[in-house]
């Protein structure tokens, strides 16, 4: 069963960074025009099924371009998307990509990984292969 | 010890992009010889005239460079007559991204009748030194006796969706700036893009 997708604002987004809990979150930045993004989905799907102490959350940048929700949905319909799926509806990003992110370029796709119990967190901005993302989950313990 | 050598390498990765240094506005900026879409070699120093440019690392394939090509072209219809050129470069390696290969660059240029160098940077060592990280990353450099200083780092515009809709021109407010002997009102900004194709290794 895919998941339907929520139209977030910037403080949604920044809620779900900060948020004090119990586990490990991987914020995966993405677009559907994204070939990186959409080729490095199968391990945030595979790591959301797999591990129970993660929360994966899949954030689409693509309204930044595109204003059609419909689009996304469709997309992560198709793909038969399990993971959390949030659509980012902001528009220029010059004045809130250092507010998730101080190292981020703005370029797609970027991973963040945080530890809700000790605040750790790890940003990558590029795309991510086999047995990398368990690594990030190590460094963040 | 090649373990303790390749477990380096994995977390310098692990670390994010491993080159992630080049510049920042005010930095010295470096010439380059590359090849163009007309099979020449272009450098900076090429252009005797020119009183800075607007360097522009960009694409044919990712959206975003689609979105603001008019505006590019348009740049440059603007501003090379007023001694800011437009130079584009594109570093993506074509292996990762096959629509990037120099023959497609050829006729992408062509077919948008650019009027500017559109140049391959092969070794990707350009846009590692410059710091470019997404399509299209604007450098704006401004001659400053017998150098180039870089003096605006960032995205065109803040609206990439609607041209019609831009609020703040952040490239030409730059060059106006640096025509009129002003300070650059804003120095760097970042926006969501493309990420640069870099070659495997």
């Amino acid at each position: 069963m895919a998941q339907t997708a929520q139209l977030v604002k910037l403080e949604k987004l920044e809620t779900l960074i900060h948020a004090k809990n119990d586990h490990i979150q991987v914020i995966n930045f993405w677009a559907t025009w994204c070939a990186p993004c959409v080729k490095e989905m199968p391990l945030f799907e595979k790591l959301n099924l797999e591990r129970k102490d993660v929360k994966v959350v899949l954030v689409s940048m693509d309204m930044d371009l595109d204003p059609d929700a419909q689009k996304i949905e469709k997309f992560i319909a198709r793909k038969g998307i399990h993971s959390s799926v949030i659509i980012l509806n902001e528009r220029n990003p010059n004045l809130w990509i250092n507010k998730i992110d101080k190292n981020w370029s703005g370029a797609l796709p970027a991973t963040l990984v945080i530890n809700g119990m000790n605040g750790k967190r790890m940003f990558v901005e590029r795309e991510l292969h086999e047995g990398e993302l368990e690594k990030l989950i190590e460094e963040v313990k | 010890m090649k373990a303790t050598v390749m477990s380096l390498v994995c977390l310098a990765l692990l670390a994010g992009s491993p080159l992630r240094n080049g510049y920042e506005v005010g930095d010295n900026a470096t010439d380059f010889k590359l090849k163009n879409v007309d099979g020449r070699m272009v450098s900076l120093s090429d252009y005797k005239a020119a009183k800075g440019f607007i360097l522009i690392f960009d694409c044919n394939t990712c959206p975003y460079s689609k979105a603001y090509n008019s505006r590019i072209i348009a740049l440059n219809k603007k501003y090379s007559s007023q001694g800011f050129p437009v130079i584009a470069i594109n570093a993506n390696d074509p292996d990762v991204s096959p629509g990037d290969s120099f023959v497609n660059m050829v006729s992408e240029a062509k077919k948008k009748e650019y009027d500017f160098p559109y140049l391959v940077d092969k070794t990707q060592e350009i846009a590692r030194t410059y710091g470019a990280t997404n399509t299209p990353h604007v450098f704006v450099l401004n001659k400053d006796g017998g150098t180039l200083k870089v003096a605006y780092i960032g995205t065109i515009d803040d609206n990439a969706r609607d041209a019609s809709a831009v609020t703040r021109k952040y490239v030409e407010d730059a060059v106006d700036a640096l025509l009129s002997g002003k300070p650059v009102p804003t120095l760097k900004t970042k926006a969501i893009g493309c990420g640069i194709k870099w070659r495997n290794s």
